[in-house]
């Protein structure tokens, strides 16, 4: 568990093509975990999908760490199916052995952690307050992006994580 | 105030949804007129979902019938149930029309 200000975990994981990725070295990198079957990772998706694709010099990671024994719908099999039937603007890494999302401290589907030029985490939580409100547009996480981008302090670095809770393996 | 068969809430603590689901079955109850104590089950293990034929938290059964039943081959598992709204957005919770949908049915079955 990382707390906001301290270094974050570096990590290379594949997404649904094979090709292998990393947080960025000198930039700010979003990380989502995220999954197939949670309703609220899914209710907050194409608002994170949109702010991928208005944050272009922010990478965004999106990470399934869910145990897909108990949860097939998590397979990596099904995530391929999910990135090849629907416009992701983002890789979606597979956390097989959990060690990342364990790393960080994921608690929850989705949870947000964003990290600066230098590897430390700037804001951790949900997207925006409302999975059920699309107009809120993932302004807690814009919010800090925002900030980061203008070299400021994000004014609401934490948030509390609001979703489905991370499938650990038994 | 009418009466319906039991009304029953299945939950599973892995899922935030429980609390909004009951507010809106208990809102839906109250405007249609129905005096039924909700019955709260909570679901703590897979061989119990299983038992229970649970196929997500929040499941909510008027009478025995899940007010939004489940597709075919869906398990039955501890996790968050997806539902889908009347403008066809997902939620974890059901949509409140459905709900009411479903206690107006059981009202005139009883």
């Amino acid at each position: 568990m990382i707390a906001i200000g301290e270094s974050a975990p570096g990590f290379t994981l594949p997404d649904t093509d094979g090709v292998e990725h990393s947080p960025q070295e000198d930039g700010i990198t979003a990380v989502v975990f995220t999954c197939n079957h949670c309703p609220y990772a899914l209710a907050w998706h194409d608002r994170l999908t949109q702010a991928a694709r208005d944050y272009p010099d922010v990478r965004f990671l999106a990470i399934n760490p869910n145990d897909a024994e108990r949860y097939p719908g998590d397979s990596f099999e099904a995530m391929k199916e999910r990135v090849a039937q629907e416009e992701w603007t983002m890789p979606y890494l597979r956390d097989e052995a959990q060690d990342v999302a364990r790393a960080y401290g994921a608690q929850t589907t989705p949870d947000i952690f964003v990290i600066d030029g230098e590897g430390r985490l700037r804001y951790r939580g949900a997207p925006d307050a409302d999975h059920d409100d699309p107009a809120l547009n993932a302004a807690w996480l814009r919010e800090a992006l925002d900030a980061l981008l203008a070299g400021e302090e994000p004014q609401r670095a934490e948030t509390p994580p609001k979703g489905c809770s991370v499938k650990w393996k038994s | 105030m009418s009466a319906v068969p039991a009304v029953e809430l299945l939950w599973w603590d892995g899922c935030p949804s429980y609390d909004d689901a009951l507010a809106d079955l208990k809102r839906v109850l109250s405007e249609e007129g129905v005096s039924a104590a909700v019955e709260l089950v909570e679901i703590e293990s897979f061989e119990q979902a299983a038992s229970e034929r649970f196929p997500g938290s929040p499941t909510i059964r008027i009478g025995g019938e899940d007010i939004v039943p489940p597709g075919d081959g869906e398990p039955f598992t501890l996790t968050c149930r997806i539902y889908r709204l009347r403008d066809g957005r997902v939620s974890p919770t059901p949509d409140p029309e459905d709900v009411r949908a479903a206690v107006r049915r059981a009202k005139e079955d009883t």
